[in-house]
C-alpha cells in the first residue's frame, strides 16, 4: 500500500477549517486552527493527552461552542451551501454493559425515525445488515452492545457512521481496547474506504506506527497544529520527536510492519 | 368512569365494591406504563439518582405553595422540580464534579428546605401526606390528569424516542446526526419531572422513585433487546401495581409502598432467571 502518494484524492471537494478556536470557561483549548480536508484522504490526527483532538472532533459536529468556521465546498454544484454529512465514530458509549440495546436497536435508533421500543423495520434491519457484513460484523446485529468485544463494538459503529454513506468520517482513537492484529485490520478498512467512497478522514490515533502507514497526512496538535505534513516529515518535526520522546521517522518508512508499541509508554502524561 | 364502574362491580371481590378501589384502580393501570416507559430510559442513562432527587425535592415545592398561599401546591410543585432538573442538568454537563455530588448536594438541600419551611410551627404532620401518598383518594379529574400525562409521555415517545436515546448514548454521536442534544435533554429532565412530582401525592415521595425504576431494572434482566426490555417493564410494573393495589385493600396498607415491595419481588425474581 503506497499510504503517501495523493493519486486517489479527488481533491475537488474540500472541507476548510478556519481559526477554529474553542474555550470552555478560562482554558483556551483550541486556538487559530486551520485545517483543509480533501475528500479521499486520510489524515491522522496525533498529540499529547489535553492537546484537544476530541475536542476538535466535538467542534467540528457542532457539540461544543467555536469560534472560526467549517464550510465544505463540494465537488457538484448543486450541492454548494449544503451542510455536509458528517460520520462519527466515537470512543465509548455512555452505557453500562447490561443494557438490553441490541446493535440493531442501535442503528435503527440512529437512522431511522420509528420508535426502537416498538420494535425494528425489516427495511432497517436490512439495511443494517448490509453495512454490517461491510465490516465484518454477519453474525452481529442480535447482539447486545454489552456483549461485544472492543473490536467488534468499534467495527458496528464504524459501519453506523458509514450508514448513510458522509462526505467526511471523524474516528476517535477508534482502535482502544484492540489488539495489534485486529487495530492492523481495523486500518485496512478504513483505508479501503476512504478509496471505496471518496471520503474524507480525520483519525485520531495514539497508535503511531500503526497510522502512520495507512494515513496519506498527519497533523500533529497541541492546543494548535504544530505540524502538518506525510507521517515521515511530521515525525521528523522536532517538537513531535520531543513530546513522543522517540523518533518515529526510522520506523515510519516501514510500511506493513507493525511495531508493538504501548501508547501509554510512547506518551509524556 | 360510570361504564369502568358498571363493569368492574360486576365482579365478585370484596375491593371491586368500592367505588375509591375502582378510581384508584383505574389510576394504577394508567400510571404503571408512565412509569414503566420512562424508568426504561431513566436506568439505561443512568440517572436514578436524579429521578430521586427531583422527587425529594417536592418538599420545597410544597413549602413554596404553602406560603404563597396557594390552595393546592402541585403547581409550584411542579415549578420547583422542572426548575432543579434543568439545573442539574447544566450542571452534569459544565461542572468538573461528580455528577453524583452535585445531585445529592441539591437533593439534600431541598430536602431541608423543604422540612424547614414546613415544620415551622410544629405543623409538618399535615404534610406528612406527601410522604406516604394516597392512591384511594384519586379524583376523577386527577385520573384525567395521570390519562394526559400517559398519553403525552406516549406521544414523546413515539416521536422522539430515538432522538433520546441517541443523545445519551453519546452526546458528539447524536450531534453529527442532527440531534439538537440540549433540546433532547432538557426535554427528557422536564418529562421525568413532571410525571413524579404529579404521581407524588398518590404514589409518595419516599417511595416514589422505586416504581420508577424497579420495574426497569427488572426488565433489564430478562430483555435482550430494547423491544422487549420496555414490554416486559411495562408488564412488569402493571402487574405490581394492581397486585399491590389489591393487597393494600385486605392487608390495609398504604398502597403506594406495597405496589413497591411487589415491584421489588418481581427484581428478585428477575435476578434468579437471569442467574439460568
Amino acid at each position: 500500500m503506497e499510504a503517501n502518494t495523493s493519486a486517489s484524492h479527488c481533491g475537488a471537494c474540500c472541507t476548510k477549517i478556519e481559526d477554529l478556536g474553542v474555550t470552555i470557561g478560562s482554558a483556551t483549548i483550541l486556538d487559530h486552527v486551520n485545517l483543509h480536508l480533501h475528500c479521499g484522504e486520510l489524515i491522522a490526527l496525533i498529540g499529547p493527552n489535553g492537546a484537544g483532538k476530541t475536542t476538535l472532533l466535538r467542534a467540528m459536529l457542532g457539540e461544543l461552542p467555536h469560534t472560526g468556521e467549517l464550510r465544505f465546498v463540494p465537488v457538484r454544484k448543486d450541492a454548494r451551501g449544503k451542510k455536509p454529512r458528517i460520520g462519527y465514530v466515537p470512543q465509548k458509549l455512555d452505557m453500562d454493559s447490561l443494557a438490553p440495546i441490541s446493535v440493531r436497536d442501535l442503528f435503527a435508533g440512529a437512522t431511522s425515525r420509528w420508535p426502537t421500543w416498538l420494535g425494528c423495520s425489516a427495511g432497517v434491519s436490512k439495511e443494517a445488515q448490509r453495512m454490517l457484513a461491510i465490516v465484518g460484523g454477519n453474525s452481529l446485529i442480535d447482539k447486545k452492545l454489552g456483549a461485544l468485544s472492543c473490536g467488534e463494538l468499534q467495527r458496528v459503529l464504524l459501519a453506523l457512521a458509514l450508514t448513510p454513506v458522509p462526505e467526511i468520517l471523524l474516528l476517535d482513537e477508534p482502535v482502544s481496547g484492540v489488539d495489534q492484529a485486529g487495530i492492523e485490520l481495523f486500518y485496512q478498512m478504513v483505508s479501503q474506504f476512504r478509496k471505496d467512497f471518496d471520503l474524507a478522514i480525520l483519525l485520531i490515533s495514539h497508535d503511531l506506527p500503526a497510522v502512520a502507514s495507512f494515513a496519506d497526512r498527519m497533523i500533529f496538535l497541541n492546543r494548535t497544529i504544530l505540524a502538518d505534513g506525510t507521517p515521515r516529515e511530521v515525525f521528523g518535526h522536532p517538537v513531535v520527536r520531543q513530546t513522543f520522546g522517540y523518533d518515529f521517522s526510522a520506523t515510519a518508512a516501514l510500511r506493513k510492519t507493525v511495531i508493538p508499541l504501548h501508547h501509554g509508554g510512547a506518551e509524556k502524561k | 368512569m360510570n361504564g369502568w364502574h358498571a363493569f368492574l362491580g360486576q365482579l365478585p371481590f370484596d375491593w371491586a365494591q368500592y367505588a375509591f378501589m375502582l378510581n384508584a384502580l383505574l389510576a394504577v393501570i394508567l400510571v404503571s406504563p408512565l412509569f414503566a416507559l420512562l424508568g426504561c430510559m431513566v436506568i439505561n442513562n443512568q440517572m436514578a439518582f436524579f429521578s430521586e432527587a427531583i422527587g425529594h425535592a417536592a418538599l420545597t415545592g410544597i413549602a413554596i405553595g404553602v406560603l404563597a398561599g396557594l390552595g393546592n401546591p402541585l403547581w409550584s410543585m411542579i415549578a420547583v422540580a422542572i426548575l432543579l432538573a434543568f439545573a442539574i442538568t447544566l450542571f452534569r454537563r459544565y461542572s468538573a464534579a461528580s455528577a453524583d455530588t452535585i445531585i445529592g448536594l441539591v437533593m439534600s438541600f431541598a430536602v431541608a428546605l423543604g422540612v424547614v419551611l414546613l415544620s415551622r410551627g410544629g405543623g409538618f404532620a399535615k404534610y406528612s401526606r406527601y410522604l406516604i401518598g394516597d392512591i384511594l383518594t384519586i379524583t376523577p379529574n386527577e385520573i384525567a390528569g395521570a390519562a394526559a400525562m400517559l398519553a403525552g409521555v406516549a406521544l414523546l415517545w413515539m416521536f422522539f424516542f430515538n432522538r433520546f436515546f441517541l443523545t445519551f448514548l453519546n452526546r458528539p454521536l447524536a450531534k453529527s446526526r442532527g440531534i439538537n442534544v440540549w433540546f433532547m435533554e432538557a426535554l427528557f429532565a422536564a418529562a421525568v419531572a413532571l410525571v413524579v412530582t404529579v404521581s407524588i401525592p398518590w404514589i409518595g415521595l419516599l417511595v416514589i422513585n422505586s416504581l420508577l425504576i424497579l420495574p426497569a431494572a427488572a426488565a433489564r434482566n430478562l430483555a435482550r433487546n430494547t423491544a422487549q426490555y420496555h414490554a416486559s417493564a411495562v408488564a412488569i410494573s402493571l402487574v405490581s401495581g394492581i397486585l399491590g393495589l389489591i393487597g393494600s385493600f385486605y392487608w390495609n396498607t398504604a398502597s403506594g409502598a406495597t405496589i413497591v415491595l411487589f415491584a421489588m419481588a418481581f427484581f428478585a425474581a428477575s435476578l434468579v432467571l437471569r442467574r439460568r
